[in-house]
């Protein structure tokens, strides 16, 4: 789960992580009232979205007087970016700085460990920077000292050195406290009377050990049908095309999106029903399928063995015959019964090929039949 | 990693016992049942509280330790939910398990480094957590893959996601690539046995065995994996494959470990790592083994 901007600074705040003086506002009438109740100018807007490079979108916006904001509020709290609309913005008091820092503690997978990476070039995309420095943190390593090396590695002058140290003690808490995965600052400040100031927050935090943190369920979001496909422990991912594709297993499933990228087709969501399928779960799988509205075409992908396919045929006809689905369902189901299958999905819209290449094909093939009758 | 290898069919192979812990549960039960079909001595069962009982006349005890005492086993398949993950695999651990097959999804990042981190200390390997287990097909399984697509043969498979697995291997089994054995690496970010690791597993001098890599988008395993190729200089006839190309960055595709953040975990790092040795990448899994005919006859 990946925290907004003022959610990770309220996890700063919490750690003692230096933060500019900023509050969050939902709308025109908060903003006023923080305004008058202790925000200075000057101050930036700052658009509260989950997606990177907020500044380049022109996400972000500097504000010197009331009138500013007056403006500036409903343009920035209207604006998409990358397709994300904005949960609120963040007002943020602009303090002077001398220079800027990247800082950030990351799980780095292959090493089966965290690291701490420090770039003096602060504000940029770390991966085209040349001059950053990775220190692994082993599990019994002292962050302390791994801290006071890379300061000196990334030429962190004395003035800063202690308040640094100190900076990436708290992150790396944070860090182990909450369980989190990623904890990024891009940038921090260094200012002239040596403190440092955490100015951007991206905080990740493990999904799975949720269970062990219930003060941070408040910030989990969810779509209606993200929720509805939670609940089902189905992993659903919307995305922005009209064909549906589900199946049991995330790599079988990523790979039939690919195929379908491949042949011309424009994929709407992503659903992995997991492992065992039963007529049961592809009913609610094609339940949460059928309330997203640009779907116009289904296609399954469904690798058996111990799958049934026959109670899975079942529970698609059930689906057609409740009228959950109206719209066209090109599958692919091997397994055993699945003669069967074929039988009891003869008189329906749904179409079973024993080659995923070729249900994809007919699903593609159908869906440009239809826009070419709408030009028509 | 001793306990894997062997001569396929050898008669000592099926008899090395292993423990379920887990067995009662729903999907426990129905695998214990599976694998002892396929040929698995399954000597023993761990639930706490239910020790004492029988399952389809296997013995249940209610720790791990009693387990072993009694039969011995070296290898324990985990089948308890992640939030207890933690607990029954340092119980086994503590008790000389040395081949741990951890099949649980959603375990917490932190419990599967602990316990990997243990799993070194007492000299045991863990693979997963989040995998489908191994498979020596013909001979042993240890895990849920389903038998129908595996065949026996020469061709070592290693997948990082399990219907993949069983895809691919119907694909290489229908072609004429039996399999010598599969291995799922598993579907988290942090896992207990790498590609790097498993290929040393099953690697023998001299063998010129096909091996196939089905990765997918997330993390560096992949390009881990081919740097310690170039630097090992293991070569030989290796195909791979990679799912996920065309799914949209910073987002989980299912999987806890399949989100691409930046370049990081990209499908395009890995096919230029894979690129690099000249380790041709199918964009099927069904194009696999033709791959692999195309490279055997080079």
């Amino acid at each position: 789960m990946r925290l907004l901007e003022y959610q990770g600074k309220e996890l700063f705040k919490e750690f003692g992580i230096p933060i500019p003086k900023s509050c969050i506002a939902f709308s025109i009438e908060e903003a006023r009232s923080l305004l008058t109740n202790g925000i200075t100018f000057p101050i930036v807007l700052k658009s509260q979205v989950p997606v990177g490079g907020r500044g380049k979108a022109g996400a972000i916006k500097k504000c010197q007087n009331i009138n500013e904001v007056e403006s500036q509020f409903s343009i920035l709290i209207n604006k998409e970016i990358e397709g994300e609309s904005p949960r609120g913005l963040l007002l943020e008091e602009i303090i002077t700085i001398s220079k800027e820092l990247y800082v950030s503690l990351f799980l780095n997978r292959s090493a089966r460990c965290f690291s701490l990476i420090v770039s003096a070039t602060g504000g940029m995309d770390i991966e085209s920077t040349e001059n950053r420095f990775i220190v692994d943190i082993a599990s019994k390593s002292d962050i302390e000292d791994i801290a006071s090396r890379i300061a000196g590695m990334a030429g962190i002058g004395s003035e800063n050195h202690q308040r640094f140290v100190d900076f990436v003690q708290r992150l790396y808490k944070l860090l182990c406290e909450k369980e989190a995965e990623l904890v990024e600052v891009n940038p921090a400040a260094l200012l002239k009377d040596g403190s440092i100031v955490a100015l951007d927050s991206k905080v990740i935090v493990d999904d799975n050990a949720l269970f062990r943190h219930p003060e941070l369920i408040k910030y989990e979001e969810a779509t209606e049908l993200e929720s509805l496909a939670k609940k089902n422990e189905f992993s659903f991912v919307q995305l922005h095309g009209n064909i549906a594709i589900i199946g049991n297993g995330a790599g079988l499933v990523m790979s039939t999106l690919d195929m379908v990228s491949d042949a011309g087709g424009n994929a709407g969501a992503f659903l992995d029903f997991g492992g065992s399928a039963t007529s049961e779960t592809i009913y609610q799988a094609l339940t949460v399928i059928s309330r997203v509205k640009s779907i116009q075409t289904i296609v399954v992908n469904l690798f058996g063995g111990i799958v049934r396919t026959d109670l899975v045929a079942q529970g698609i006809l059930r689906a057609y015959s409740n009228n959950l689905i109206t719209v066209p369902v090109f599958a692919r189901i091997s397994g055993a019964e699945s003669v069967k299958a074929k039988e009891i999905l003869n008189d329906s819209k749904a179409h079973l090929f024993d080659r995923i290449e070729d249900a994809i094909h007919a699903a593609v093939q159908g869906i440009k039949s239809q826009e070419g009758k709408t030009i028509l | 990693m001793k306990i894997l290898l062997g001569n396929i069919g050898d008669s000592d192979y099926r008899r090395q016992p292993v423990i379920v812990q887990g067995m009662t549960g729903s999907f426990g039960s129905v695998h214990t049942r599976l694998m002892r079909e396929y040929g698995t001595n399954i000597v023993a069962g761990v639930t706490p509280g239910k020790g004492g009982q029988t399952f389809e006349g296997v013995p249940i005890y209610n720790n791990v330790s009693e387990a072993v005492s009694n039969t011995n086993a070296k290898i324990s398949v985990v089948f308890v939910p992640a939030p207890h993950f933690l607990n029954a695999t340092m119980e086994s651990l503590e008790n000389g398990i040395k081949l741990l097959i951890a099949i649980p999804e959603h375990v917490p990042i932190r419990d599967s480094m602990r316990v990997i981190e243990y799993a070194k200390e007492r000299d045991a390997r863990i693979i997963g957590p989040n995998t489908p287990g191994i498979i020596v097909p013909g001979t042993i399984k240890i895990g849920i893959m389903p038998a129908d697509p595996f065949t026996p043969g020469k061709t070592i498979v290693f997948s990082r996601s399990g219907t993949l697995m069983y895809e691919v291997a119907y694909n290489l089994s229908r072609n004429g690539f039996g399999q010598k054995i599969c291995l799922g690496i598993g579907g988290d970010p942090i896992n207990g046995t790498s590609l790097i690791e498993a290929i040393e597993m099953v690697r023998t001098a001299n063998s010129n065995d096909p091996i196939v890599i089905v990765g997918e988008i997330g993390g560096d395993a992949e390009e881990k994996f081919v740097r310690h190729l170039e630097a090992s200089g293991i070569s030989g006839l290796m195909v791979a494959y990679i799912a996920g190309r065309s799914a949209p960055k910073e987002k989980k595709m299912g999987h806890a470990g399949a989100i691409v953040y930046g370049k990081y975990g990209s499908a395009e790092s890995k096919f230029e790592s894979f690129g690099r040795l000249g380790i041709p990448v199918a964009k099927t899994p069904a194009e696999l083994p033709l791959l692999l005919k195309d490279k055997a006859i080079q």
